[in-house]
C-alpha cells in the first residue's frame, strides 16, 4: 500500500531518510574517562578532556568501538576494518573544544538494511547508509537566567551513532517501524537504552515529496525529533507544507527546520546561506582506527537473536500468532521472561499466554519491570510462578485459579504459602463425586433439563454454574462438561 | 660551578662536592641576575625550587639518585606545571593555571630534576624569533663582534635555549613543530634534539599542530641533550600517538664510534643562495665524520622544495583547530561583548597577537569548502612524498648531516616585515617535523661575526641512537668551546 498525498495537481510520494543519534550505552564518554549517567548534577562529569583544556588529548573508548560493532552487525552491515575520526569545526558555547570529534569520510560500520513490517503485514528493506561514532555536545540552559546561558558539559563528550538510513521510506507508518525496529535492535543488543524522552534516541528526519516517477527534489531537515509520534507528524505536516508551496508555483529552500508538537507545524531554524562550513579534516590527535580481524569475529558469532529472528521463531518453532510473537518480541524484558518459562519445559502458548495476560497485570499491579520477573527475591517469585502454572497443567487447578493464586500471591511469598493455596483449590477431578453433584443438580432442577431438552441449550452454562457452584468452585470443569452431557443426552 | 654540563653537575651531586640546594641557588642567583636582560624567564618559581632541591638532596643522601636528581632544569611555557601558571607566550592564557602536569614535566619530576621556572617562547610556539611572544622579545645571550644590539635567540624555544646558553639552567625542556628545538639551539651554540614523533607524549603539552609537535631537550651537549631525553620520553597511554617502545640508553649512544655509518649529503639542501660560510660549515662537519670513519655519500630528497609550503598549510591548518577552544568561555581571559560571537571575536581579537591570528586565518581558510582539496589534502600527499623521500634514503644511509638553519642568529626586528622571508628559517628542519624523524642540531663553530652555527644531523624513525652518536662525533671533533657574553658566572 503506498502512501500517496492528494494535492489539487494530482498525487504526491514522499521521500524521507532519517539519521538517527544514538547515545552508546557505555560507563564512559568517547575519548575520556568521565561518567555518562544521566540526571547527575550539572558538570559533576566532566573531566579535563571534555572541558578542552589546554594539552588534553581525546583517547578512544574500546568499549564505544565495540558497541558500534555490535550494532553494525545487528543492521547486517558491512564492518569498516579500517576508520577515522575527523574534527568538524564550529563554535558554540556547549562545544568546549571548538570540534566536534565525529567520523566523516571513513566510518566505522558501512552499507546495512533493516526490515519493517506494516500495519497491513507486508515487509520492506530500509537501506542504512552508514553508521558512525562522533561525540554528543554539552547543554545550553538558556531559561535559567534572564540574560546569561548556562551550560552543563556532562554531556560534552558523550558517546554517540549516528545511523543513516537511504531515502527509502516512503510514508510517516515506514519512518515510524523504522525507527521503532531500529530502537528494538539496539535495545536487544544493549548498545543504546532507546530512551527517548532523556534524548538517548533522537532524530534528523529528511523530508521531500515528489510526482510519481520524478527523480528527487530539494529537502528539507527537520533536527532532533524526540518521539516516534513526532517523527511521523513532522513528516506528515512537512510533506503538506512542501506540497503546498510546489502547488503554488513556488520552490522548496534547502533549509533546517525545527518541529512544533504543540502547533503541529515545522519551522525554519537555518537556510543553506546561513549553513555552516565545517572544516572538517582528521582529527591528528587520533590514529585511524583499525579493527582487529578476530575480534570483529568473535563478536559476530556472540552476537544474540535479533527481533526479526525471534519474531520468526516464536511463529515457525513455537506455534505463536502473529500478535504473540510482536507483542512479546516488541519488549525485550517480556521476551526474557517468556523464555525463562519456556526453559521450565512449559508449552509455549501457555507461556506466551500467561506473559501477555496475568503475568502483564501482576507487573502493572506491583510497579515492577518485566525484566525483574526472573530474578527478584532471589528468584523465589519466578519458582512460585512456575509451581502455579504446573499446577494447572497437571489439572490440579483451573485457569482461573491460576490467575487468583498469582495475582494474590505476594512477590517474596514462600513456596509454603504458594502450595497452600493451590491445595485450597485444587479441583475435584473424582468422577463419582462429580457424578453425585451432577446428580443431585439435575434432580433439583428437574423444569429446566426438560425446557433444555425440549432445545432451549442456553441452559448449558446454567448447570455447568449450578454444579461449580455446589462443588465450591473445585470441580475440575471438563469433567463437568463432559459427565453433564453424557446425563443429558 | 657554572662551567659544568648537566652529565659533570649530576655526578658533582652524587660525590656531593656540592648539594642539590648549592646548585639550584646558585642558577636562582644567576636568573636574578641576568634575566633582565634576557627575558628569558617569564616566571621563576623559586620556592618550588629549593623545595625539590631540599627533596632531591635528601634522596641523595639516602643513595636513591635517580636520572636528573638535583638538576636544575627551565621549562617552555608550553608545558602544563600543575599548580605553576602556563601562558603559552600568549595574553589569552594570561591567568591559566593548569591543574595537572604534563607528562613530559612529570617524568623529568619522577626522575628528580628541579624546575627553575618557565621560559619564554614564540606566541604558542608559532615563530623562529621570539618576538612573536607576549610577554616581550627574548635577547640571545650572543652579540655580533663588536656590535652590542640584540640578536633573536631563535623560536619558538627562544627562551629555553637562552637560558641554557647563558647558564640560567643545566638544561630546557623545549618543543618543535617545524625546528623549534633545532634552530634556537644552533642561534645560541647550544645543542638540541627533536626526537621521533610519538617519542615523548604530547599529553598536557598546549597544542599547537598535533600531528608535529614533539618534545624533546634543549642542552649544552649532545651527551646532556641524551641524559634529559631518556628521562623525558616514554610511552604515554593518554597519548594516542605516543610510540610504545622501550627508551634506549642515549648517553650511552653518545660514545658510539661513527666508523661505517654511511652519512648521506641531500643533494637538495644545497640551495642556491645557501650563505659561503654555512656552506664551509657544512663541509667541515661531513670531514670530521670522514675522519672519525664514516663514509660520506650524496643522496637526494626530491620533494624537499615542497615541504615547506606545505609544512605552512599543514601547521595552521591545525593550529587553527587547536586554537579554537581558546573562545573567552572558560579559562582563557574573557573580553565581554553583547552576544557569544562577540564574545568570541574580543577575546580572541585581544587575547591573540598577529602572527597567531594570521596562522588561525591561513588555517581556516585552507579547511574551507572549496579549498581543502587544494590545499590541505595536497600538502599531506606532499608529505606522503616527503616521508618516502626519507624511507627511500635510509635503505642506503644511517644518517643525513645538512645545516640547521640558513643563517646565523639574526637581529631583534630583522625580518619582520614579510612572514614569508621568516618562515624560511625552517628549510632545512620543517622536513623532519612532515616526516616524524629525528633532528638534533649540534654547534659546530663560530661564522665571522663571531656567532654560533649549528649542523643538524636526521635519523631513522626512533633511531635517535645513531643521531646522538653522529651528534657526538661532530661535537667531539669541532671542540667547540665558544661562550656567549651574557652568561652566568661572568661580571657584566
Amino acid at each position: 500500500m503506498s502512501y500517496i498525498i492528494e494535492g489539487r495537481t494530482g498525487p504526491w510520494e514522499i521521500v524521507v531518510g532519517l539519521e538517527v543519534h544514538a547515545q552508546v550505552i557505555s560507563n564512559s564518554k568517547l575519548f575520556s574517562g568521565a561518567a555518562t549517567a544521566f540526571g547527575a548534577e550539572p558538570n559533576s562529569q566532566v573531566s579535563f578532556v571534555d572541558a578542552a583544556f589546554p594539552g588534553m588529548l581525546p583517547v578512544l573508548n574500546r568499549e564505544a568501538v565495540a558497541q558500534a560493532v555490535r550494532t553494525g552487525l545487528g543492521l547486517n552491515a558491512h564492518i569498516n576494518m579500517v576508520s577515522r575520526f575527523d574534527r568538524k569545526n564550529y563554535f558554540y558555547a556547549d562545544l568546549p573544544s571548538g570540534y566536534q570529534i565525529s567520523q566523516y569520510e571513513h566510518p566505522i560500520v558501512g552499507a546495512g538494511t533493516i526490515e519493517i513490517t506494516l500495519a497491513d503485514g507486508s515487509t520492506r528493506q530500509i537501506g542504512v547508509t552508514r553508521l558512525h561514532l562522533e561525540q554528543d555536545a554539552g547543554k545550553s540552559l538558556h531559561d535559567q537566567h534572564p540574560t546569561k546561558s548556562y551550560i552543563d558539559l556532562n554531556r560534552a563528550g558523550v558517546a554517540l551513532m549516528e545511523i543513516v538510513s537511504e531515502p527509502d521510506i516512503r510514508s510517516p507508518e515506514e519512518a515510524g517501524a523504522y525507527v521503532r525496529e531500529l530502537r528494538l535492535i539496539m535495545l536487544y543488543l544493549r548498545t543504546c537504552d532507546g530512551n527517548m524522552e532523556e534524548g538517548s534516541l533522537r532524530a534528523d528526519v529528511n523530508v521531500s515529496v515528489r510526482k510519481h516517477g520524478e527523480s528527487y527534489r530539494t529537502r528539507c531537515e527537520i533536527k532532533n525529533v524526540n518521539s516516534v509520534r513526532f517523527v511521523m507528524q513532522a513528516i506528515e505536516v512537512e510533506a503538506l507544507r512542501q506540497i503546498e508551496i510546489w502547488e503554488a508555483g513556488g520552490t522548496v529552500q534547502q533549509e533546517t527546520r525545527l518541529f512544533d508538537p504543540n502547533r503541529g507545524e515545522t519551522r525554519s531554524m537555518r537556510s543553506k546561506e546561513d549553513a555552516h562550513d565545517y572544516r572538517y579534516f582528521p582529527d591528528p590527535d587520533l590514529l585511524p582506527l583499525v579493527l582487529d580481524e578476530a575480534w570483529v569475529d568473535g563478536m559476530k558469532s556472540a552476537l544474540i537473536e535479533l527481533p526479526a529472528m525471534k519474531r520468526a521463531r516464536y511463529k515457525t518453532e513455537l506455534g505463536l500468532s502473529n500478535y504473540e510473537a510482536w507483542t512479546i518480541v516488541d519488549d525485550p524484558e517480556k521476551a526474557a521472561t517468556f523464555e525463562a518459562l519456556l526453559m521450565t519445559g512449559l508449552e509455549a502458548k501457555f507461556c506466551a499466554n500467561a506473559v501477555l495476560g496475568v503475568i502483564s497485570r501482576k507487573v502493572n499491579e506491583e510497579s515492577i519491570t518485566f525484566g525483574l520477573i526472573p530474578t527478584i527475591h532471589g528468584g523465589s517469585f519466578f519458582s512460585n510462578l512456575t509451581e502455579i502454572m504446573r499446577a494447572q497443567v497437571t489439572n490440579a487447578i483451573s485457569a482461573n485459579s491460576v490467575s487468583a493464586i498469582i495475582m494474590s500471591t505476594p512477590l517474596d511469598a514462600p513456596i509454603s504459602q504458594v502450595r497452600a493455596m493451590i491445595k485450597e483449590r485444587e479441583q475435584v477431578s473424582d468422577t463419582s463425586a462429580i457424578e453425585a453433584a451432577v446428580d443431585a443438580m439435575l434432580a433439583a432442577n428437574a423444569a429446566k433439563v426438560e425446557d433444555y431438552r425440549a432445545g432451549n441449550v442456553k441452559l448449558f452454562g446454567f448447570f455447568v454454574g449450578q454444579v461449580m457452584k455446589a462443588m465450591a468452585g473445585k470441580g475440575n470443569p471438563g469433567l463437568v462438561n463432559e459427565v453433564l452431557k453424557a446425563r443429558l443426552g | 660551578m657554572f662551567d659544568l654540563t648537566l652529565a659533570q653537575a649530576r655526578d658533582g651531586l652524587r660525590k656531593r662536592d656540592f648539594s642539590a640546594r648549592e646548585l639550584t641557588d646558585a642558577y636562582l642567583g644567576a636568573v636574578a641576575a641576568l634575566n633582565p636582560k634576557l627575558n628569558a624567564y617569564l616566571l621563576v618559581t623559586e620556592a618550588q625550587a629549593r623545595a625539590q632541591a631540599d627533596a632531591a638532596d635528601a634522596a641523595l643522601a639516602r643513595g636513591e639518585a635517580a636520572n636528573l636528581t638535583g638538576i636544575p632544569l627551565a621549562i617552555k611555557d608550553l608545558f602544563c606545571t600543575k599548580g605553576v601558571r602556563t601562558t603559552a607566550g600568549s595574553r589569552i592564557l594570561e591567568h591559566f593555571v593548569p591543574p595537572y602536569e604534563s607528562t613530559v614535566t612529570a617524568n623529568l619530576l619522577r626522575d628528580g630534576a628541579v624546575f627553575l621556572g618557565k621560559v619564554n617562547l614564540d606566541e604558542f610556539a608559532m615563530g623562529s624569533s621570539n618576538m612573536t611572544s607576549a610577554y616581550g622579545p627574548v635577547a640571545n645571550p650572543w652579540t655580533r663582534r663588536g656590535d652590542n644590539r640584540p640578536l633573536v635567540p631563535g623560536g619558538s624555544s627562544g627562551g629555553s635555549a637562552a637560558a641554557v646558553a647563558a647558564r640560567l639552567a643545566l638544561g630546557a625542556t623545549a618543543t618543535d613543530t617545524g625546528g623549534s628545538i633545532r634552530q634556537p639551539a644552533a642561534f645560541c651554540g647550544i645543542a638540541g634534539i627533536k626526537p621521533t614523533y610519538g617519542r615523548c607524549s604530547r599529553w598536557g603539552i598546549v597544542a599547537f599542530a598535533s600531528s608535529l609537535d614533539q618534545a624533546g631537550p634543549i642542552a649544552r651537549t649532545v651527551e646532556d641533550c641524551a641524559i634529559m631525553l631518556r628521562s623525558m620520553a616514554g610511552f604515554d597511554p593518554k597519548d594516542s600517538t605516543s610510540a610504545d617502545l622501550a627508551v634506549p640508553d642515549y648517553q650511552a649512544a653518545c660514545h658510539r664510534s661513527v666508523k661505517g655509518l654511511r652519512i648521506g649529503v641531500p643533494k637538495e639542501y644545497r640551495s642556491e643562495g645557501m650563505a659561503p660560510e654555512i656552506e664551509a660549515m657544512w663541509q667541515q662537519g661531513l670531514a670530521w665524520l670522514r675522519d672519525q670513519g664514516a663514509d660520506i655519500v650524496d643522496v637526494s630528497l626530491p620533494h624537499t622544495k615542497y615541504a615547506l609550503p606545505a609544512y605552512y598549510i599543514v601547521a595552521p591548518a591545525e593550529a587553527s583547530s587547536n586554537l579554537a577552544r581558546y573562545d573567552g568561555v572558560r579559562f582563557s581571559s574573557r573580553t565581554d561583548g553583547g552576544d557569544l560571537t562577540e564574545l568570541y571575536e574580543n577575546s580572541r581579537a585581544a587575547g591573540f597577537g598577529a602572527e597567531v591570528q594570521r596562522r588561525v586565518l591561513i588555517g581556516t581558510y585552507v579547511l574551507s569548502a572549496g579549498y581543502y582539496d587544494a590545499y590541505y589534502i595536497r600538502a599531506q600527499k606532499i608529505r606522503a612524498l616527503i616521508l618516502k623521500d626519507f624511507t627511500d634514503v635510509f635503505r642506503t644511509v644511517d644518517a643525513l648531516v645538512t645545516p640547521t638553519a640558513p643563517s646565523a642568529a639574526f637581529g631583534q626586528g630583522e625580518k619582520m616585515d614579510d612572514p614569508v622571508t621568516m618562515y624560511l628559517n625552517d628549510v632545512f628542519t620543517g622536513p623532519a617535523n612532515m616526516s616524524g624523524i629525528p633532528g638534533l642540531s649540534v654547534p659546530a663553530g663560530l661564522d665571522s661575526q663571531g656567532l654560533p652555527l649549528g649542523l643538524q644531523v636526521l635519523g631513522k624513525p626512533f633511531d635517535e641512537e645513531t643521531v646522538f652518536a653522529v651528534g657526538a662525533a661532530i661535537e667531539r671533533a669541532s671542540g667547540f668551546s665558544a661562550l656567549p657574553g651574557i652568561r652566568a658566572g661572568v661580571a657584566a
